[in-house]
């Protein structure tokens, strides 16, 4: 049985399931006839709940930290406003009714005050004043607060939670919190994700499933009530893939990129957007070997204007906080197809009417792109590379049209830093001519994709030759010292930004040639750091 | 009487923390101290109440003091809202 709901914490739960159903309190109207002992029974059970209060606010600094343990204090608090307070006794007195009816009246028309406000955050104090409110009333019923007995560890599934119920729980005996109700952004969804415990809410279970076994995929948002073995095997799986991402995380963030004998390489991360830009970061990559900025072209029904541009390089740089941004001016065609370009169908896109072919042919989108770049390279340390590179001819042509932007810039009176220059080695002919390409440029990264397609002649579209593209391919590899060498005797660094600087298997080779930069994916630099760090070259 | 208006920059406006926090400040003065927005005005140590106006960011509030201590609570709220609003 697979029950979706709305996830309020990633991560994966497998244990038994513990339905608890809370007792629903029937709270019983009575007419009174001593006033004066039923307000001095609600002050006792006030000054109780205020003491539980504050015993579970110490438990909860310890636990979830004090910003999010404010939450006790604030319900504390209620029991002290006025409205709150003399809504509660005036009742007593004026209707001469027993104190839990009165305060589950008040309970009640504070609740709905709440609940009718506009701002979402409000409403969901509505949760607070019956969570307090109900505390109230059990001490008024002779009731002890509702112990949850756990032996051993859990994923309960219950109605509803309070703040209040989950800090009072022995946290290690949770593997995960199930509701049927509840929003994902209530405090209890808050202290949740503080306590890294998965849960859902709006998880419809019937009654039946406990003391099943189940599976809580706080990922994709579901509960798989009696897993099959496939399903347990899948998940022990993913559990492990993640324990084993946090135990790199912890022995390598901040750690150098260099080998057991001293030689360093510098690991950076490949983009797509910014919103790569946490992986990142919390990757601890050294910086962005490759920034593919054609995602600007393809999210937008239009040409994106300078500012819109300039905004999302300043930002990226700004967010790397002098760490190197190695931006690539876009690369639209091939694959990537955009239509206000209006491009012609080709019948070999791969090698058609791309990427800095359009650029130099279209200009004033190539200037365009430049102008944001060098405007954007006073926020951080932005370095531009040019792809798709066959000749020295395009260099200069491209080096002529940087010095105009600059000069436009510099008219206007434009503030820019001094920005590296690169190419894209993912041609043939560019790893032909790399030496004298090195001359004209400041660095070199290595476009392994395109460059072993076009060098073993094989389509990497087409699955049907899937056994034939060999990326470990000789030709490739010699390819890869040629480029290195040649990039050195002129001062330029070489990095490698296709897939293949993602394989461990040859990071040693690499290390050997002298590839002073790998790029790759945000989630694979630790593994990549790892391999480095375990190396002795010489 | 000391008042002054202040504008709202937290994104989630006067919620049941800040609300707690205010009401915890102006409790420390012997002057009344009131805070109005959007046409309501209400006593600030009125927890309920107070979250009850539903104060967003970006809104107006103006705070009065009134009362012996009246400047004394005037700066108070005013540094405790710049700092925590």
């Amino acid at each position: 049985m697979v029950i979706k709901g709305k996830s309020v914490f990633n991560g994966i739960a497998i244990g038994r399931i513990m339905v608890y159903g809370k007792e629903k309190y029937a709270v019983n109207k009575r007419d009174i006839s001593d006033i004066n002992r039923e307000l001095y029974r609600f002050e006792i059970a006030c000054r109780k709940v205020k003491d539980q209060l504050a015993d579970l606010y110490e438990k909860a600094i310890k636990e979830v930290g004090k910003l999010n343990a404010e939450i006790l204090d604030v319900h504390r608090m209620m029991l002290e406003d006025p409205d709150y307070l003399d809504s509660i006794k005036s009742m007593i007195v004026n209707q001469k009714v027993n104190a839990e009816f009165a305060v589950a009246k008040t309970r009640d028309s504070f609740c709905s005050m709440f609940s009718s406000m506009d701002d979402e955050y409000i409403r969901g104090r509505a949760d607070d004043i019956k969570d307090v409110s109900n505390r109230v009333i059990f001490l008024l019923q002779g009731k002890e607060q509702n112990e949850i007995h756990i032996e051993e560890p859990i994923i309960l599934l219950t109605d509803d939670i309070t703040p209040s119920e989950m800090i009072q729980l022995d946290k290690s005996k949770i593997l995960s919190f199930v509701t049927k109700h509840g929003s994902i952004n209530s405090h209890a969804a808050i202290l949740a994700r503080t306590m890294n415990i998965p849960t859902l809410v709006g998880v419809d279970y019937p009654e039946e499933v406990n003391g099943k076994l189940g599976i809580v995929d706080g990922t994709r948002g579901k509960i798989i009530i009696e897993p099959t073995s496939s399903d347990l095997k899948e998940y022990k799986k993913k559990i492990s893939e993640e324990e084993n991402k946090n135990r790199l995380l912890l022995k390598l963030k901040g750690k150098e990129d260099i080998t057991l004998d001293g030689r360093r390489i510098n690991v950076y991360a490949n983009i797509k957007n910014t919103a790569d830009l946490e992986s990142v970061l919390a990757n601890d990559a050294g910086g962005i070997g490759l920034f593919r900025s054609e995602f600007l072209y393809l999210e937008s029904d239009n040409y994106p204007s300078e500012e819109q541009q300039f905004e999302v390089y300043r930002t990226v740089a700004e967010k790397m906080a002098g760490k190197k941004v190695i931006i690539r001016t876009l690369d639209i065609g091939a694959d990537k197809q955009v239509s206000y370009f209006n491009l012609d169908k080709e019948e070999n896109p791969a090698m058609g009417y791309r990427a800095i072919r359009i650029c130099l042919d279209r200009q004033d989108i190539f200037k365009s792109q430049l102008r944001a770049l060098f405007r954007a390279s006073n926020y951080g340390n932005i370095s531009i590379m040019f792809p798709m590179i066959i000749s020295i001819s395009e260099v200069r042509q491209i080096k002529m049209i940087v010095e105009e932007v600059k000069c436009e810039l510099r008219a206007k009176k434009i503030p820019f830093k001094d920005v590296e220059l690169g190419i894209m080695i993912e041609t043939p002919a560019a790893v032909m001519i790399s030496e004298e390409l090195a001359k004209e440029v400041d660095f070199f990264s290595i476009g392994t994709n395109d460059l072993t397609q076009f060098t073993l002649a094989v389509d990497r579209q087409n699955p049907k030759l899937d056994t034939i593209y060999n990326a470990h391919h000789p030709a490739i590899l010699r390819m890869l010292q040629i480029v290195v060498d040649n990039g050195h005797k002129s001062g330029c660094w070489v990095g490698i930004c296709g897939e293949l600087a993602a394989d461990t298997t040859l990071t040693e080779t690499f290390l050997k040639m002298g590839v002073d930069e790998l790029s790759v994916s945000p989630s694979i630099i630790l593994k990549v750091r790892e391999k480095i760090r375990s190396i002795k070259i010489n | 009487m000391k008042e002054f208006e202040y504008i709202i920059k937290d994104k989630i406006g006067i919620h049941a923390r800040p609300a707690s926090m205010l009401a915890k400040e102006a409790q420390k003065y012997k002057s009344k101290i009131m805070i109005s927005s959007k046409g309501k005005t209400v006593d600030i140590t009125r927890l309920m109440a107070v979250m009850g106006m539903g104060v967003k960011c970006n809104d107006a509030v103006r705070i009065t003091c009134d009362g012996y201590d009246e400047d004394l609570a005037y700066e108070g709220m005013k540094m405790f809202v710049e700092a925590n609003l």
